[in-house]
């Protein structure tokens, strides 16, 4: 089962592309964290797979559908786009309403009990709503609408740092409640490590790398050890960044198999170490992409 | 989507309401008091000005106010992101807005019309019995508009142009001002560009006879350019000019009858004089020719009024859902 699959999907807006050759396959039932630098095309791949937009080049398929096409379709997928717009006028009563009528599938009493253990006041307008309370009314509109895949698009960017932590934790469990399937965005990977088991990493409109955090965290390692030429390193081993000083050499690599050298200190990474290495080192994409597929 | 269409269109729909209802209350206060009369001044005429004001207005309203903030609203505060993405597709939710929107700017421009139709009754009925109202008779261009069924489809226009002006420039104040000019271009070129052709119109060959000469209009060197000819009462003119023998349109008249007017000096003219003198005209050949429609037509032009700016509305609509599937 895939959730999202994208075949050479490109975006292009007026002059500039947003999005290019984008080919991803997000399995079901995952949680997948979509990181990047701003303006990398994240809320493109995001509004895209919503449908909101419509692609230049490409397919996308979403939960086995062309998003956007017709009332099934919008039935499947639930988007919370950034800055998780609300209406103003209309108070936290009326948006439930709202999601009541306009969807067929729609979870009342899920979503009466959200807004309960949130402690939102339902005769409140959605205008004088906190960052955080507005965030979570537009993500229990996404969820009570029982999608099979939930697309949120910078969700808790505007949080302080306690609300990013709660709205986390409450999304994960919804998810583990009802195992749907999420992608999140966030140029933040620390927001992303607590909840994600799948990872794509774009960085000007490209996909760097894509997979399972725990294959990820083990196939690369960090080595350090004296100052040497990285032609010496076995052929299976990819180099995704490096740096040298007079005496030493550290590098990000990236294999399957185990580090033999003795020469080598061998370290772990966090996912944030992965993560920033690739988006800092643009050169290494191609390989490491071909070999993961 | 037929709740939150109401829900977000409630306040505007109840404040254009509530205006048409206070107008209705004066014009059913005073319109009484017009029964009868065969003098309107004053307050009647003040009022009546009003009523016409208001049936200009009231489409261009809707556009701007209704019209317009129905999309980019959404647009500007990013909430299509939220209606878009439930269980609705856009074109059925663009659908449900602009036909809720569509029949209550119909009824509302509907009932005024209804409203001031019967208020400004005896008026009408007056000028259309007088010839030398003919400017103020219902068929008449300034008056048209304002009578009958026409209004309802500028209203319903206005409130599509409104709509499509907003889709394409995904700014409110910005797709005001634009569906403003728009909307007043439209109704400026109409009377005159379309609805004289869209009927034939009654052509008629007129004797000039001294009685029937209403106005003589010269110009400053004393040259007499052009004569009218009395029109048919409660009729919309087109065209009142003198024509020679072969039938084409003469200005000035011929110098035979240049002398007719006394020079600048001579003393002030005497309209006996003049006139016998004018009709010399006939003896010469030339005829009066009057193209007008009848007072008959009214409700035969109303009706194409009406449905062409029902097609109008009907494209605009049309280029509005082929538009959305572009937005994000």
């Amino acid at each position: 089962m895939t959730a999202l699959r994208a075949q050479s999907l490109g975006k292009k807006y007026k002059r500039r592309w947003a999005l290019t050759g984008c080919t991803l396959d997000v399995p079901a039932g995952h949680v997948t964290g979509l990181v990047g630098p701003n303006g990398a095309g994240k809320s493109t791949l995001l509004n895209l797979a919503a449908g909101m937009l419509r692609p230049t080049t490409g397919t996308i398929e979403v939960c086995g559908g062309v998003p956007g096409s017709g009332p099934a379709q919008l039935a499947k997928v639930g988007f919370v786009a950034q800055n998780t717009p609300v209406y103003a006028g209309l108070t936290v009563d009326e948006h439930l309403r709202l999601g009541a009528h306009l969807n067929p599938s729609w979870d009342d009493a899920l979503a009466r009990r959200r807004v309960a253990g949130l402690g939102l006041d339902t005769a409140q307008q959605a205008g004088k709503l906190s960052g955080g309370q507005r965030a979570q009314l537009a993500l229990t509109l996404g969820i009570a609408k029982r999608p099979e895949l939930l697309l949120l698009d910078e969700p808790v960017a505007a949080l302080d740092p306690l609300a990013r932590r709660d709205f986390l934790a409450d999304l994960m469990e919804t998810v583990a409640e009802h195992g749907l399937s999420v992608v999140l965005s966030s140029h933040l990977v620390s927001d992303l490590e607590r909840v994600c088991d799948h990872l794509i990493v774009l960085v000007e409109s490209q996909v760097r790398i894509t997979g399972e955090v725990e294959g990820l965290l083990a196939t690369h390692h960090r080595l350090s050890g004296s100052r040497r030429d990285l032609d010496t390193l076995p052929a299976d081993q990819h180099v995704v960044s490096a740096s040298h000083t007079d005496r030493q050499t550290t590098v990000l690599v990236r294999t399957e198999a185990p580090i033999l050298d003795p020469g080598w200190t061998v370290g772990r990474l966090t996912l944030e170490d992965l993560v920033l290495a690739y988006m800092s080192n643009p050169t290494a994409a191609r390989p490491a992409l071909e070999v993961l597929r | 989507m037929t709740w939150l269409t109401w829900r977000q269109f409630r306040i505007p729909a109840l404040a254009v309401y509530a205006a048409l209802a206070a107008v209705g209350v004066v014009l059913a206060i005073t319109g009484p008091d017009l029964v009868g009369r065969t003098e309107f001044t004053g307050d009647a005429e003040s009022l009546y000005t009003g009523t016409m004001l208001a049936m200009y207005l009231l489409p261009a309203v809707l556009g701007v106010f209704w019209g317009v903030p129905m999309v980019t609203r959404e647009l500007e505060t990013g909430t299509h992101n939220l209606v878009w993405n439930q269980t609705v597709t856009r074109g059925r939710w663009l659908a449900v807005k602009l036909g809720t929107g569509a029949l209550a700017a119909a009824l509302a421009a509907g009932l005024l019309s209804l409203a001031v139709g019967w208020w400004a009754s005896p008026i009408d009925t007056m000028a259309s019995a007088q010839p030398e109202n003919a400017l103020w008779t219902r068929i008449s261009p300034a008056l048209f508009g304002a009578r009958g069924i026409a209004p309802i489809g500028y209203a319903v226009f206005a409130l599509v142009l409104g709509v499509a002006v907003g889709i394409l420039l995904r700014r409110t104040v910005a797709a005001m001002a634009v569906t403003l000019v728009v909307f007043a271009a439209v109704q400026l070129l109409v009377p005159v560009l379309v609805r004289p052709y869209v009927l034939p119109a009654t052509e008629e060959a007129v004797t000039i006879t001294g009685e029937n000469i209403t106005r003589i209009t010269g110009n400053q060197a004393g040259v007499i350019e052009s004569i009218d000819v009395a029109e048919p009462s409660g009729a919309w003119v087109l065209t009142n000019e003198t024509v020679d023998p072969s039938g084409a349109a003469v200005s000035p008249l011929p110098d035979a009858v240049q002398g007719c007017m006394p020079a600048p000096g001579e003393g002030l003219p005497d309209r006996q004089t003049v006139v016998g003198c004018l009709t010399q005209l006939s003896d010469l050949g030339y005829q009066q020719r009057l193209e007008y429609h009848p007072a008959d037509d009214f409700w035969p032009l109303q009706w194409i009024e009406t449905a062409f700016f029902l097609a109008l509305s009907a494209l605009l609509a049309r280029f509005c859902f082929r538009r959305l599937r572009h937005l994000s």
